[in-house]
């Protein structure tokens, strides 16, 4: 990922910041700058989740891309925020422990690094929510 | 003008290395090492952590504790001896990750352990100059232990946030007075680009740790006028189980007075976070009215002695942050395999 690119969505990482079309009452994660439903009539405003969610799907990765191959295995989820969108991310815990249902909480962690010389990527994974399970 | 913590925040790693698992790969005996630096096990970070990571979960964690709006945050200083990049500051990512962006100043500081304490000092100044409205010191690390090397038993992973403020009606403790105790000491030191610090062995101990944290200690205590006795709870840095325990005895601070804030048996040294984690395992059960004196000790070296007097405030925020204990509880045991490459020592060709 190149610099620039990661940096003009950091905040949208950092914290999990998307938008809310005022009209539909819709809520986009990523964020969107026009909303698909409302178009024009659409009113977008910015939007900052809880950050709780539950995972919709997951699958296990045992063959990981490179960068990521001491992490394997991990989990790979689809989670879908109380708010209603879904995305993917990495489930951080003993991959057994995943489920569909299962609710989890977000927390900061390394994305990734370009190498030893590069920039290292932080923005949000999710965890288990020990309390909500 | 009267300086004062407003919140604090802890983050420790979930994963643990038990002592005797690195024991039984250098051949040397777990029991005799364990009584001798009181140190049982230690924390370990996730493959996706490190300085920054903890910082920011730490830095959270204070915000969320009293509700403080984050743009009230005018500083950020992170002390660390493991941040992540040489040229590039842990403390703005922590501002952007709590949204304190972009009205403030932010730097990262290093002094070994007292790095964290020296940005307490720092923000201390700011606040009671009135530069900045709120101040967060952070000290945290993911601190390195050579393959083999006696730190390997002890160098541990942790962060503590502490927000300091100005407003009396606001602090849970008021920082009576802190005084530092400063020489050139070459005790312990990493290299630029190496990976591993070096220490001098023993030497770490009688003019390193114990000269500079009995003379702050002493020297802040003279300044004030106050006396062990005075005081309810006391802290130490605590590279092992050991040190804090002796220089308590030499001060005339009872094991009592130490208990509450003594986590390294479980913990190991988490280094920048090691004193204020002491501070913060303290102020979870201290009660309004106590007194608590710390003093923090970082290798090259120097010593930060603080003064704290706990007001009404701490019963409102105490529990809406997760506690030092609760950071301790239900640890993920690892073998030294898993450690040696959660740490970066297996590199992948």
């Amino acid at each position: 990922m190149s610099v620039a690119r990661f940096w003009r969505k950091q905040i949208n990482r950092y914290n999990i910041v998307g938008t809310h079309c005022k009209t539909c009452d819709t809520h986009y994660y990523p964020p969107r700058n026009v909303c698909p439903k409302c178009r024009r009539d659409g009113d977008i405003e910015s939007y900052k989740f809880a950050g709780p969610g539950e995972v919709v799907t997951y699958t296990i990765i045992h063959t990981a891309a490179e960068g990521f191959e001491m992490q394997a295995p991990y989990a790979l989820a689809i989670i879908e925020l109380d708010e209603g969108p879904r995305f993917t991310s990495q489930v951080v815990c003993d991959p057994v422990e995943v489920s569909i249902g299962l609710r989890v909480k977000p927390v900061f962690r390394k994305l990734g690094e370009s190498g030893d010389k590069g920039m290292i990527y932080y923005g949000t994974k999710y965890v288990p929510d020990n309390d909500r399970n | 003008m009267s300086v004062g913590i407003v919140s604090y925040g802890a983050y420790i790693p979930k994963f643990r290395i038990k002592v005797e698992d690195i024991a039984r790969v250098w051949g040397d005996d777990a029991d005799i090492l364990s009584a001798g630096l009181m140190v049982y096990e230690k924390s370990v970070p996730d493959l996706d952590e490190d300085t920054a990571t903890i910082a920011v979960e730490a830095a959270r964690s204070a915000v969320s504790r009293h509700n403080i709006d984050a743009k009230r945050i005018g500083a950020v200083y992170t002390g660390s001896e493991s941040h992540p990049y040489a040229v590039k500051p842990t403390s703005t990512i922590v501002a952007e990750a709590i949204e304190a962006t972009p009205v403030l100043t932010a730097a990262d500081f290093e002094f070994a352990c007292k790095a964290g304490t020296a940005a307490m000092q720092a923000c201390m100044g700011l606040v009671g100059s009135k530069m900045v409205d709120l101040g967060m010191a952070i000290g945290a690390d993911v601190s390195q232990g050579a393959p083999g090397d006696a730190l390997e038993y002890t160098a541990a992973a942790g962060g503590v946030s502490y927000i300091i403020g100005n407003k009396e009606s606001e602090m849970i403790a008021v920082i009576e007075d802190t005084f530092s105790f400063t020489t050139d000491t070459p005790d312990f030191w990493r290299r630029e680009g190496m990976p591993y610090p070096e220490h001098g062995g023993r030497f770490t101990g009688e003019p390193g740790y114990f000269k500079h944290v009995t003379g702050a200690a002493k020297g802040l205590m003279e300044k004030m006028g106050t006396k062990p006795s005075d005081y309810d709870y006391a802290v130490f840095h605590q590279p092992n189980g050991k040190f804090p325990s002796r220089v308590a005895k030499m001060l005339g601070f009872t094991k009592e007075q130490i208990k509450p804030g003594l986590v390294v048996p479980r913990l190991g040294n988490t280094y920048s976070g090691s004193c204020m984690m002491g501070i913060a395992a303290t102020l979870d059960q201290a009660k309004p009215g106590d007194r608590i004196f710390a003093t923090a000790f970082g290798s090259g070296a120097g010593g930060d002695a603080f003064s704290f007097r706990v007001t009404d405030k701490i019963d409102e925020v105490r529990d809406a942050a997760p506690k030092v204990e609760d950071l301790l509880k239900d640890p993920v045991y690892m073998d030294y395999a898993m450690y040696a490459k959660h740490k970066g020592k297996i590199r992948l060709a």
